[in-house]
């Protein structure tokens, strides 16, 4: 039945399995690519906020002030922040 | 200086310890002096698949630990004598290995070898980091399967922000795509990712295409790295990842199934 399988394969022209991998994979390495190359979309605006809370209480400069988002072994991921505190600060 | 390859997937069982053993001693038969690492601590293989487990006396935990050196711990090849193999230790812990021994090591081997071919374990764990660290180059064995195609597209990112050229911003390792157990005939059929789709996906360059083969096996079993097998479609395709690597370029072979004569395409079978 050969002869008849090839005819019924070529009319019927479904979606294969190699090409649903193809598709399955380029999305997900794609995703994956993405969130270890790129901070995530949300840390500019954090970095706004967290600037706007610590000047209600003390000075901060720009260059004394650093934020990080790191990505440890596995899945865990560490927010670093780095504040400088200069003396005349630390009574206020 | 030597060039310091590492064989790795991410994913176990896709074929690392037969391409190291194969690309080890398919250099060492050009002439060139190399040495085979085994870097899988407490589930050593390397030595079984190059047929010398009987001659393992010492290993690389015993020469990290200054329990022997070098010279002790090193197998010469039986068929090869500028080839040797560094046994991994079958039972030790794997927190034995750090970089500053390993870079030791490295650099004692650099001196007098001028490949060195680290056959990483599976996972994304300290041994594989360790096997991948101090390398020049990758060779990045994948079978065209989802899951392997995943992880070494997570090994990918290691090698780019784990290994010692990207701490110190150096020129980035040189990745090659090897895939392995390759089946022409179920590509056509469309079931399995073709050399064309992996390729797309993880956008690197091609180092070689191995097909699915029974000497693959065979020459486990044996003891005999498949790349002895002239006769072998494997073996011939492992030959010209060798000329690849020594810069040669070479057609890709076996990427096509072999064609049906007209009888049994009418008839089947």
């Amino acid at each position: 039945m050969a002869l008849l399988d090839y005819f019924l394969r070529k009319k019927g022209k479904q979606v294969t399995t190699a090409s649903k991998a193809k598709e399955r994979l380029q999305i997900i390495v794609a995703h994956e690519r993405n969130s270890r190359n790129k901070q995530p979309d949300y840390l500019p605006q954090l970095t706004e906020d967290i600037l706007k809370v610590l000047r209600k209480y003390i000075k901060v400069s720009d260059e004394s002030f650093s934020i990080n988002l790191d990505k440890k072994e596995g899945d865990l991921n560490v927010l670093e922040l780095n504040i400088e505190l200069h003396d005349e600060h630390k009574t206020s | 200086m030597a060039r310091i390859i590492v064989v790795t997937s991410g994913k176990g069982g896709v074929g690392k310890t037969t391409s190291s053993a194969a690309i080890g001693l398919g250099l060492a038969l050009k002439g060139h002096k190399v040495v085979l690492i085994d870097f899988d601590i407490g589930l050593r293989n390397l030595d079984l698949i190059m047929g010398c487990e009987r001659r393992v006396v010492y290993d690389f935990v015993n020469v990290i630990n200054g329990e022997a050196t070098l010279n002790q711990a090193l197998i010469k090849d039986k068929r090869v004598s500028s080839l040797s193999i560094l046994p991994a230790s079958q039972t030790r812990d794997k927190d034995a290995l750090n970089k500053e021994n390993v870079g030791k090591v490295l650099a004692e081997l650099g001196e007098s070898y001028d490949f060195i071919v680290c056959d990483s374990p599976a996972g994304i764990e300290a041994g594989a980091m360790m096997a991948l660290y101090y390398a020049d180059e990758a060779v990045v064995t994948t079978n065209p399967e989802v899951s392997s195609v995943r992880d070494s597209d997570r090994i990918l990112g290691m090698l780019a922000s784990r290994s010692r050229r990207a701490e110190l911003g150096l020129e980035p390792i040189k990745e090659h795509l090897l895939l392995t157990r390759y089946s022409p005939k179920r590509v056509e059929e469309g079931e399995m990712l073709s050399v064309e789709d992996v390729e797309d996906i993880l956008s690197i360059p091609l180092l070689g295409v191995i097909p699915e083969s029974q000497a693959v096996l065979k020459a486990s079993n044996a003891g005999e790295p498949v790349i002895l097998d002239t006769e072998s479609d494997a073996g011939q395709a492992y030959q010209d990842v060798i000329e690849r690597l020594l810069g040669e370029t070479v057609d890709f072979r076996f990427l096509q199934a072999e064609k049906k004569g007209i009888f049994s395409r009418l008839f089947g079978g």
